[in-house]
C-alpha cells in the first residue's frame, strides 16, 4: 500500500476513496504499448476519416500515361499500374479495411462470445449442440462459404464482411467456452453460487470479466485475420469491388508486378502491418489496464 | 423462525449422494443423518475423499447436475432435496452460507472486495448501494480487517491469505445466515493465522446464534471448536456423538487410528508417526460390508458381509462397528492422556 502510515489517522472517517476509473487514463498514458498501439490505430482511423474530405488525387481517376511513376512531389508515393495515386488509394483503402475489420470482428465477437458463454454455463446437450455446430462451420473454408454466400447474395463488400464474420465465430466460440469453463471451475464461482447467484448473473458478473482480457487480445488478432481474409476475397473478386480501393486489393494487384515495382506491394503491406500492430499493442495494453492485478506494475 | 427453540433447524435423514465419475457411478455419501438446533455446532472429520465436502455441497445444493441426491434435508421443516435451483438461490447466502478452503481463489480477482461483500446484501435484501457499502465496511471491520473503510475498494490480490479468509467470512455472514458451513476454513492458512480465524468464526457463531457445520481433517480443530462431531469414512458416518464423549472414549477403530496417527510434542526422538495401514477405498468400488474392513486390525468375517449398524455406546454416542466390545475394551481418547 502506498500510504500505510497515514492510514490509521483517517480510519475514523468514512471517506469515499478515488474510484479506479479516474486513474484509468493516467495509468493508460503511462502504459507504453497502449500509447504506441493507440497512436498507430488512431493514425489509421484518421487516414480513413481524412479520405472522406480530402485526398491528394482522386482515388478513382485512371491516368494510364502516368502509370508506375516513382515517388515525386506530385505523387508522394508514386502511382500504380493504372496511374492512380498511391497515397490517395491508401487513404481511401483505410476506410474499407476498418469497416471490414470492425464489422466482421463485431459479428464474430457478438455471436462467438454469446454462444461460448451459453455453452459453458448450460453444459449438457446445449454445449454439445453449440460446439458441434461450431465444428461444422469451422470445417468449411472461409473462401468456400464466401463463394456460397456470394452466389446467393451477389459479390460485394457486405457479402465479404458477413462471410468473414461467420468465419470468425467458431474460433471465438471455442476460445470463450474454453476460458469460461476454466473460470467456472474456480472457487470464487462456487462462492458466488453459495451466496445465491444464478447462472446468468455469474456469467455476466464473474465469468465474462475474467475471460474479457483473453477475448480482447484475440479480437485484435481476429481483426488482422479479417483484413487478410478481405484481401484474399478481393483477389478472388468476391470482396471489395473495383473501383473501390482496399489495402487487400492493392496488395494483390501488386503481386503481378512484384519484380517490376516491388514498392507497390510494400506500401499496402506496410499499411496493413501498421494497422495490425497498432491493434495488437492496443489490445495488449487494454488487457493489462483492465486487469487489476497488473494495473499497478507499470 | 421455527416454532419452538427445540425444533431442529437443520435435519438430515439418510442423505445419499451418487456422483458420476469417469470411473463410473460412485456412492460418495450414504446413510448420513444428523440434526442441528439453532446455535449448535457440529464437526465433520475425516480424510480426503471421505464425503465431508460432498455432504456440505449437498446441503448447499451445489452438487453437479449429474449427482443423484437421496434422503431428506430439511431446513426449518421445509424440504431442500429436489428444490428448484431458483428457490435454492434464495436460500444460499441468505439462510445457509459457506466458507471455502482456499481464500486465494474464493474471491473474484476482477472485483473489489467491497463489491463482493456487499453483493449478497444487494441480492437478498432491499438495501441501496450506499447502505450495502456501509454494511460491508461494518462487516469487514467486524471480521478484523484493518482499515476496512479505506481498503474496501482494494482488490483481492492486495491482501494476505489470512485477510482474504476474513473477507470471505464477511461475505458469508453478510445476510446473517442461520447456518454456516465452514469447509476446512483454515487448511490453506499459516498455523499462527489458523487459531485467529477459528476464534473469529467461533465468536461470530456465538454472537449471532448461528448453527455451524465445521469440516476439517484435523482432530485438534474439531476438538476445540464444536459441540458435537461426526467421523466420516468412505462416505458413511462411522462415529458420532458429543465431542467430549467421543474424545473421552473413541469407539471406532478408524477414529482410534486417526487419533494415534496425530503427531505429538515431546515424543522421543526417532519415534515414527503411527499410520493406518492401507489406503482409502475407491468410492466407485466400495466393499459390501464395513468400508474400513480392509484396513481394520480387528476385522472379522461378518464385518465384510453387510454395512454394520450404528451401535449406541451411551449418551448419544454412536459407533458403526460390530466389534465395539473389543475396540472399546481399552480406553483410547484424549482425556487423561
Amino acid at each position: 500500500m502506498s500510504t500505510p502510515m497515514s492510514a490509521s489517522v483517517e480510519a475514523e472517517t468514512v471517506t469515499v476513496p478515488s474510484r479506479p476509473a479516474t486513474g484509468f487514463w493516467r495509468r493508460a498514458l503511462r502504459h507504453r504499448s497502449f500509447v504506441v498501439g493507440g497512436t498507430l490505430s488512431l493514425m489509421v482511423l484518421c487516414a480513413a476519416v481524412l479520405s472522406l474530405v480530402w485526398t491528394p488525387w482522386s482515388a478513382y481517376e485512371i491516368d494510364v500515361t502516368a502509370k508506375l511513376r516513382p515517388p515525386s512531389a506530385a505523387h508522394w508515393l508514386g502511382t500504380d499500374v493504372l496511374g492512380r495515386d498511391i497515397v490517395s488509394l491508401l487513404l481511401v483503402g483505410a476506410r474499407s479495411t476498418i469497416m471490414v475489420g470492425v464489422i466482421a470482428v463485431s459479428i464474430g465477437l457478438t455471436f462467438g462470445v454469446c454462444l461460448g458463454l451459453i455453452a459453458s454455463a448450460r453444459k449438457g446437450w446445449t454445449e454439445e449442440l453449440i460446439m458441434r455446430m461450431s465444428d461444422f462451420t469451422f470445417a468449411f473454408p472461409a473462401v468456400l462459404s464466401a463463394i456460397m454466400l456470394a452466389a446467393v447474395a451477389g459479390p460485394g463488400m457486405v457479402t465479404s464482411i458477413v462471410a468473414i464474420g461467420i468465419f470468425q465465430i467458431p474460433t471465438l466460440v471455442r476460445l470463450t467456452r474454453g476460458s469460461a469453463n476454466a473460470i467456472w471451475a474456480r472457487e470464487f464461482v462456487l462462492a458466488a453460487r453459495a451466496s445465491g447467484k444464478g447462472g446468468f448473473r455469474i456469467t455476466i458478473e464473474h465469468v465474462l470479466p475474467n475471460v474479457l482480457p483473453i477475448l480482447i487480445v484475440q479480437a485484435t488478432i481476429q481483426f488482422a485475420l479479417a483484413i487478410l481474409a478481405e484481401a484474399a476475397l478481393s483477389y478472388l473478386g468476391l470482396g471489395t469491388q473495383p473501383p473501390q480501393p482496399s489495402w487487400g486489393r492493392m496488395l494483390n494487384d501488386a503481386q503481378t508486378l512484384l519484380f517490376q515495382s516491388p514498392m507497390l506491394a510494400v506500401y499496402p503491406g506496410a499499411a496493413i502491418a501498421v494497422a495490425v500492430l497498432g491493434l495488437n499493442l492496443l489490445g495488449d495494453g487494454l488487457r493489462d489496464l483492465l486487469d487489476p492485478r497488473l494495473a499497478r506494475e507499470r | 423462525m421455527s416454532v419452538s427453540a427445540n425444533a431442529p433447524l437443520i435435519e438430515v435423514r439418510d442423505l445419499a449422494v451418487r456422483l458420476n465419475t469417469s470411473r463410473g457411478p460412485a456412492q460418495a455419501v450414504r446413510g448420513v443423518s444428523f440434526s442441528l438446533k439453532r446455535g449448535e455446532t457440529l464437526g465433520l472429520v475425516g480424510e480426503s475423499g471421505c464425503g465431508k465436502s460432498v455432504t456440505a455441497l449437498a446441503l448447499m445444493g451445489l452438487l453437479p447436475d449429474s449427482a443423484v441426491v437421496g434422503g431428506s434435508i430439511r431446513l426449518d421443516g421445509s424440504e431442500l432435496v429436489g428444490l428448484s435451483d431458483a428457490n435454492y438461490c434464495k436460500l444460499r447466502g441468505n439462510r445457509i452460507s459457506m466458507i471455502f478452503q482456499e481464500p486465494m481463489t474464493a474471491l473474484n480477482p476482477m472485483h473489489t472486495i467491497g463489491r463482493q461483500v456487499a453483493e449478497p446484501l444487494r441480492r437478498h435484501t432491499n438495501c441501496s448501494a450506499g447502505e450495502a457499502r456501509n454494511e460491508a465496511i461494518a462487516l469487514l471491520d467486524r471480521v478484523g480487517l484493518p482499515d476496512a473503510a479505506k481498503r474496501i475498494d482494494a482488490y483481492p490480490h492486495q491482501f494476505s491469505g489470512g485477510q482474504r479468509q476474513r473477507i470471505t467470512i464477511a461475505m458469508a455472514l453478510a445476510c446473517q445466515p442461520d447456518v454456516l458451513i465452514a469447509d476446512e476454513p483454515t487448511t490453506a492458512l499459516d498455523v499462527t493465522i489458523q487459531g485467529q480465524i477459528l476464534d473469529l468464526i467461533a465468536d461470530l457463531v456465538a454472537e449471532r446464534g448461528m448453527s455451524m457445520i465445521l469440516i476439517s481433517h484435523d482432530l485438534g480443530v474439531i476438538a476445540e471448536n464444536v459441540q458435537r462431531m461426526m467421523v466420516m469414512y468412505g462416505g458413511t458416518v462411522v462415529e458420532s456423538g458429543a465431542t467430549n464423549a467421543v474424545f473421552t472414549r473413541m469407539g471406532h477403530p478408524y477414529t482410534q487410528g486417526l487419533f494415534r496417527a496425530r503427531p505429538r510434542l515431546g515424543a522421543r526422538k526417532g519415534t515414527r508417526l503411527q499410520t493406518i495401514a492401507g489406503t482409502v477405498p475407491e468410492l466407485a468400488d466400495l466393499p459390501a460390508g464395513c468400508t474400513f474392513a480392509d484396513r481394520c486390525t480387528i476385522v472379522e468375517d461378518r464385518c465384510r458381509t453387510a454395512l454394520p449398524a450404528v451401535v449406541e455406546v451411551g449418551g448419544g454416542h454412536g459407533v458403526r462397528c460390530v466389534r465395539t466390545d473389543v475396540s472399546m475394551a481399552e480406553t483410547i481418547g484424549a482425556v487423561g492422556t
